[in-house]
């Protein structure tokens, strides 16, 4: 017989346990691996969407920090250049306020030399001239230097004009202090006697003469009275010969600034002294 | 010569009996049950996996991808019947190539408990699913004067379902044993190779049908599926 009903009733029994047994050692595991594995991936995709959100954020605000920074520092540098532009210019005002007052100074020094220059040659123009004419007027007449500025001073007073002469004796009038005769050098008796009586024949014989030796003087003999002067000095020479020799310095600087070669401009023609 | 190995009797107690199907059943129960858990037992949940693990997870989606293919859109709750339906078979189908095996599926009381079980199965997934009133209305649909035949077409397709697998694989295993007494070489084990893609094809049509009952059952309102007719015929 092809149907065993026990049989069947068997199988079907057998078939819902081994339904059970599948349940239990097959399909519950591989569905709890796969669910498992699949979870798994999704976290680990979320965890990466997010982390690429995160990367993404970073990168956006490393960039925005970028820019920033980029702005600042150019911002920096323009205050830097700007800064070193004012203290470049104030270093060069600086340089030339400097320059300009060595320059002032430097002129001021040549010029005290200048002075200077012109002092030691009239003191040794002055000896020089003195020396000269003490040696030719002894030479040649064999009287000294101080005979001869006496005669000459007496010889002017003489020569006194006669609007001259009565100056003089207006001015002896109205001062009561006597006529002084201021020289360089101590006159002899006969020197002062030659210059009293000149002095007295001019002005008159009442004439109160008072002798003075001023070392100041250079080198002449004077008369003063009330604020009238007759005198003799060798420093109207010497004048006249420092306005010669003024002149000369004067063409010797012109020609050798003209001789200084200009820094940008063609060379100067050199010219003959 | 041996129709069914159910007339393969070890032990007998009044009608208690322990016949070679109950036997070989056992054994493929065994068998099952003990390979799932020795293999299951070192699954991992990570995605390094060993070629068991593969294997067995490639049968299973793959059980659940044709399920929800025939229109069942939650597979893992009709996974346990289904899959079962189609392991046993196609094991019983598979262990043909051990000598001195007889397939279960090869007794008519076998499949029968088999079709039985789908049979029992059809209106407990459609009741469970609409409720008892939804369910049993389905059966006078489109008119009360098909409701006779809507029953002899239940009873019908679980007889068809019981004698179509049997007369498979029965008839394969007779044409081996005809073979072998006639030509005892060659011929056998194409037979056994062509057995083996029989059985196999046979667990699919055995599980894919009763999951076209199952679904046509819990969508009832549907129109009628295609693919009942083209697997029928």
């Amino acid at each position: 017989m092809l149907f065993d009903w026990f049989t069947i009733v068997a199988q079907a029994l057998n078939f819902f346990i081994l339904v059970w047994l599948m349940k239990r050692f097959l399909y519950k595991p591989i569905r709890h691996a796969i669910d498992e594995r699949e979870k798994r991936i999704a976290t680990a995709l979320a965890d990466a969407d997010a982390k690429r959100a995160e990367a993404q954020k970073e990168r956006d605000e490393f960039q925005h920090k970028n820019e920033e920074f980029d702005r600042q520092r150019a911002a920096l540098w323009t205050q830097a250049t700007d800064e070193a532009q004012a203290e470049r210019q104030r270093l060069l005002d600086e340089a030339r306020k400097a320059a300009a007052s060595l320059s002032a100074k430097r002129q001021e020094t040549l010029r005290n030399e200048q002075h200077n220059l012109h002092q030691a040659i009239g003191r040794r123009t002055q000896q020089e001239v003195f020396a000269i004419a003490r040696k030719v007027l002894a030479d040649l007449a064999e009287t000294s230097l101080e005979e001869r500025m006496v005669d000459v001073f007496v010889r002017r007073l003489r020569e006194l004009s006669g609007e001259e002469k009565e100056t003089l004796t207006s001015a002896l009038k109205e001062s009561s202090s006597p006529v002084i005769v201021r020289t360089t050098f101590d006159l002899s008796p006969a020197q002062c006697d030659s210059t009293t009586g000149a002095i007295k024949e001019t002005l008159g014989e009442a004439t109160q003469i008072q002798f003075k030796t001023s070392p100041d003087l250079i080198s002449g003999i004077e008369l003063t009275t009330n604020g009238h002067k007759v005198a003799w000095s060798i420093a109207d020479y010497l004048a006249s010969l420092e306005t010669g020799i003024d002149e000369l310095l004067k063409e010797k600087d012109q020609v050798e600034a003209q001789a200084v070669p200009k820094p940008s401009g063609p060379e100067p023609e050199t010219r003959s002294q | 010569m041996r129709l069914s190995p159910d007339e393969m009797i070890f032990w007998q107690y009044g009608f208690l009996k322990l016949n070679a199907t109950i036997v070989f059943t056992w054994g493929l129960m065994l068998v099952l049950a003990i390979g799932s858990k020795i293999i299951t037992r070192k699954f991992s949940t990570g995605l390094k996996r060993s070629l068991w693990q593969n294997f067995l997870e490639i049968v299973v989606t793959g059980i659940e991808k044709q399920i929800e293919e025939v229109g069942l859109s939650q597979p893992q709750k009709y996974l346990g019947f289904l899959g079962t339906l189609f392991l046993f078979v196609a094991a019983s189908s598979l262990c043909t190539v051990i000598p001195g095996y007889e397939p279960p599926t090869g007794s008519l009381s076998t499949t029968a408990a088999l079709a039985l079980c789908v049979f029992v199965a059809v209106p407990f997934f459609g009741i469970e699913e609409q409720g008892v009133n939804e369910y049993l209305k389905s059966y006078v649909e489109p008119t009360f004067i098909m409701l006779p035949f809507n029953i002899i077409s239940e009873i019908s397709r679980t007889l068809a379902l019981a004698v179509r697998l049997f007369g498979n694989m029965m008839s394969g295993a007779m044409i081996i044993g005809i073979l072998l007494t006639i030509t005892p070489f060659i011929f056998p084990i194409i037979m056994t190779a062509l057995g083996l893609l029989t059985g196999m094809v046979q667990a699919y049509i055995f599980s894919i049908l009763a999951a076209v009952y199952i679904a046509a059952a819990t969508r009832v309102r549907k129109p009628s599926l295609n693919p009942i007719q083209n697997l029928e015929a």
